[in-house]
């Protein structure tokens, strides 16, 4: 067992947090275009390039699609990329994010998770990461600054490992994580530097018929990115799903190695379970609404109210089996969706959770609530009264309303 | 930039193994595959090649088969110029950090007029603007070929495709071709060039050219389609020559903003007398076949005009007045 190491204190905001991070990954190609609210990332960024603090290569593009594009190449090339975006610029990227994943190029991308248009919002929520998650990229939704941080060290490893190799978003509500300033730990830069280390590339046959790492290099030819018709275009999707599949183990053994040196635990990595082992009523959250959901739960356990609260903080892969077993004694669950997916009867985190469920031998109660679209407030007081309707739905034995919306005016 | 040290003889050419192979399935009498092969002639060292979506893609990457014996990437249609920005990146910062070897890597974008002229602009204009240094090599077939013949901005006046067809109240596209290698000279860049496959030393010399300068280089190469352009498969290389002849394609390069007409084009300039019809290249493509028509004759002096003017404005920009 590693002793945890010596840390500071730094008062960043979320952004500020993943610049920092990026610093001390050794990146060696950052490709950005800005956008409200992840400008603060390439702007500080930017700084360290300007003083020589990193060795890296900033691109500043003519757009998002572009950016993407960049990070993508250049991870091909060998080189370890970053680049950060949200909302519409994610939505442009769009195309490329299939792209990166289908040529397995390990780019780290941090979304300050911003509303779409119309109309135009620049606050924070998740339509935007929601949007691309069938687009073969690895989603890590943090809770705090701190989470931040230790998610964008943890992401290079997890993308990058040779079994792995996709690209990974760690995602940050706008404004709620990306402009707050909060208290974060910071690892000494060595110790980051040799978490991460320098990347490793799995050797792959060439068509001169020799073994060499996968990239693009003058001394092994190799094509990259070729056009694949009916006969093969299935078996490269098909290696996506189980480099996926792989990637739940990797990501709970880099989570857990990580935790060892900076003694910091977000559950197993891809399930933060709070208060579950008993729980009766519990709400299923992404991101930063776990923390207030978590005041809740302290209060509701001081009035001996079993309830419990399962954060996901991977959510792809999405972890079906454990959100199985972590929920499998609960009696009614409350899924909480900070996006719509129109006509879809529910969110996206809705649909995968009452998914998951399915199979459980004592399926619970799962109602949907749709809140904070736009970057609107939720309180404690409105986390309170969806606990209280799941009572009310235990009281009942029946769900009446599957979908409800939290503090829209109707 | 001295043109004269930059010679290429038969031998060096043929001497040379070929980096862009055969096997590959491009339809018969198809310049662009021959253009790719020249391009890959003037290769001096480590060089990546990355293609834009398109004919040149598709025919020689078909998985599991290749024809580029030097790395080679694809991404999407739009962003040929963009992966260029990444691999050239890449490159200076792995080399400057030892984890690849010190040699210089030539970088060059490929791509078609579709991913040159139209949804490539942006990333091409863009990238030549952050002073990336690459290649970018547009063959121009003048349409969306590999979709089916549909328009694009470099689709001549006049021409037929699928989405500007020759109907009976619209004669084929309305719109003159987007002077695409102006529009990049105007980025003041350190070389821009037009090239045509029948003149091959010329071509290979202009892509050697836009390898060695230090930043990025724009070669806009002439690549008649016999599909698209519903000419004979043995006339392409025909046609190359006559659109120089007729000059519409003259050949010429700018470099740092100086305009200076390459030998072919120079010899029109100075004995005007050489200078054939456009007529005698339209009538040999069926894109252009109701221009022969009473109801649509007048184009063809419309694009004699265009074709005259545009050529008239190319000698003043390099210094020739007639």
């Amino acid at each position: 067992m590693k002793s945890v190491v010596e840390q500071k204190f730094l008062a960043l905001n979320g952004d500020e947090a993943v610049a920092y991070a990026v610093k001390q990954c050794d990146v060696d190609v950052v490709a950005a275009y800005p956008i409200t609210p992840q400008t603060i990332i390439v702007e500080r960024f930017s700084e360290y390039v300007a003083n020589g603090e990193v060795e890296t290569a900033f691109i500043c593009t003519e757009s998002e699609h572009s950016a993407l594009t960049a990070c993508l190449a250049a991870s091909l090339t060998g080189a370890r990329a970053f680049t950060a975006s949200a909302s519409a610029g994610l939505a442009l990227m769009h195309e490329m994010l299939f792209v990166a994943s289908g040529c397995r190029a390990p780019v780290v991308m941090a979304i300050a998770n911003r509303a779409l248009s119309a109309p135009l919002n620049i606050h924070g929520d998740q339509s935007d990461t929601m949007a691309q998650r069938d687009s073969g990229w690895i989603q890590i939704y943090a809770e705090n600054a701190q989470e931040v941080y230790d998610s964008v060290i943890q992401a290079f490893r997890i993308a990058e490992h040779p079994e792995v190799l996709l690209p990974t978003m760690v995602c940050l509500e706008g404004f709620q994580l990306s402009h707050s300033l909060e208290n974060v730990n910071v690892l000494p830069d060595d110790v980051v530097k040799r978490f991460v280390g320098v990347r490793k590339f799995p050797k792959v046959l060439t068509h001169e018929g020799k073994f060499a790492p996968l990239r693009l290099d003058p001394d092994n030819p190799m094509t990259l990115g070729p056009a694949a018709f009916p006969n093969y275009y299935f078996e490269f999707k098909r290696q996506q799903e189980e480099a996926m599949n792989k990637a739940l183990e990797v990501i709970r053994q880099v989570h857990d190695e990580y935790a060892e040196i900076s003694g910091r635990r977000y559950g197993n990595g891809l399930l933060d379970p709070y208060y579950l082992d008993d729980a009766e009523i519990a709400t299923v959250c992404l991101g930063s609404t776990a923390g207030t959901v978590k005041t809740v739960v302290d209060e509701l356990r001081a009035e001996g109210v079993k309830a419990g609260l399962l954060r996901i903080r991977t959510f792809r892969p999405f972890p079906v089996e454990g959100i199985r077993k972590a929920l499998e004694n609960v009696k009614a669950v409350a899924v909480m969706d900070k996006s719509m997916s129109f006509g879809g009867h529910g969110g996206a985190v809705f649909h995968e959770v009452r998914h998951a469920l399915y199979d459980s031998e004592k399926r619970p109660f799962v109602v949907d609530y749709i809140y904070g679209l736009g970057g609107r407030d939720i309180n404690p007081m409105q986390i309170r009264a969806i606990y209280r309707d799941l009572q009310e739905v235990l009281q009942k034995g029946r769900v009446e309303t599957p979908i409800r919306y939290v503090g829209l005016r109707e | 930039m001295d043109s004269e040290k930059w010679g290429f003889t038969v031998k060096d050419i043929v001497e040379k193994p070929d980096l862009f192979m055969s096997g590959h399935r491009a339809c018969a009498g198809c310049a662009p595959a021959i253009v790719m092969r020249l391009i890959m002639k003037a290769v001096r060292g480590p060089t990546i090649v990355t293609t834009a979506t398109g004919c040149m893609e598709i025919v020689s990457t078909l998985y599991p088969y290749t024809s580029w014996a030097v790395p080679w990437l694809h991404t999407a249609f739009e962003n040929a110029a963009a992966n260029a920005s990444g691999i050239e990146s890449a490159i200076k910062v792995l080399r400057k950090k030892g984890r690849i070897k010190g040699e210089h890597v030539d970088v060059i974008a490929i791509a078609g007029d579709g991913g040159t002229y139209d949804i490539g602009f942006q990333a091409l204009s863009g990238a030549v603007e952050r002073g990336h240094d690459f290649l970018f090599v547009l063959y121009d077939n003048e349409a969306y070929m590999n979709t089916g013949i549909q328009r694009s901005g470099g689709t001549p006046l006049g021409a037929a495709t699928t989405t500007s067809p020759a109907g009976q109240v619209i004669p084929g596209k309305l719109e003159p071709k987007k002077p695409i290698a102006d529009i990049m000279a105007a980025h003041e860049i350190p070389y821009v060039a037009t090239a045509s496959p029948y003149y091959w030393r010329d071509l290979i010399t202009k892509a050697r050219k836009g390898l060695e300068v230090e930043g990025p280089a724009f070669l806009h190469v002439f690549a008649p389609c016999p599909r698209g352009w519903r000419s004979d498969s043995a006339k392409s290389i025909e046609l190359s020559r006559l659109a120089v002849e007729t000059c519409i394609f003259p050949l010429w390069e700018c470099i740092r903003g100086e305009y200076q007409l390459s030998a072919p084009s120079k010899v029109i300039a100075i004995e005007p007398q050489r200078k054939k019809p456009v007529k005698e290249y339209l009538a040999m493509q069926g894109r252009f076949r109701h221009l022969f028509t009473s109801k649509y004759e007048n184009l063809i002096d419309e694009i004699q005009r265009i074709t005259d003017q545009r050529w008239q404005n190319l000698l003043k920009k390099c210094g020739i007045t007639s």
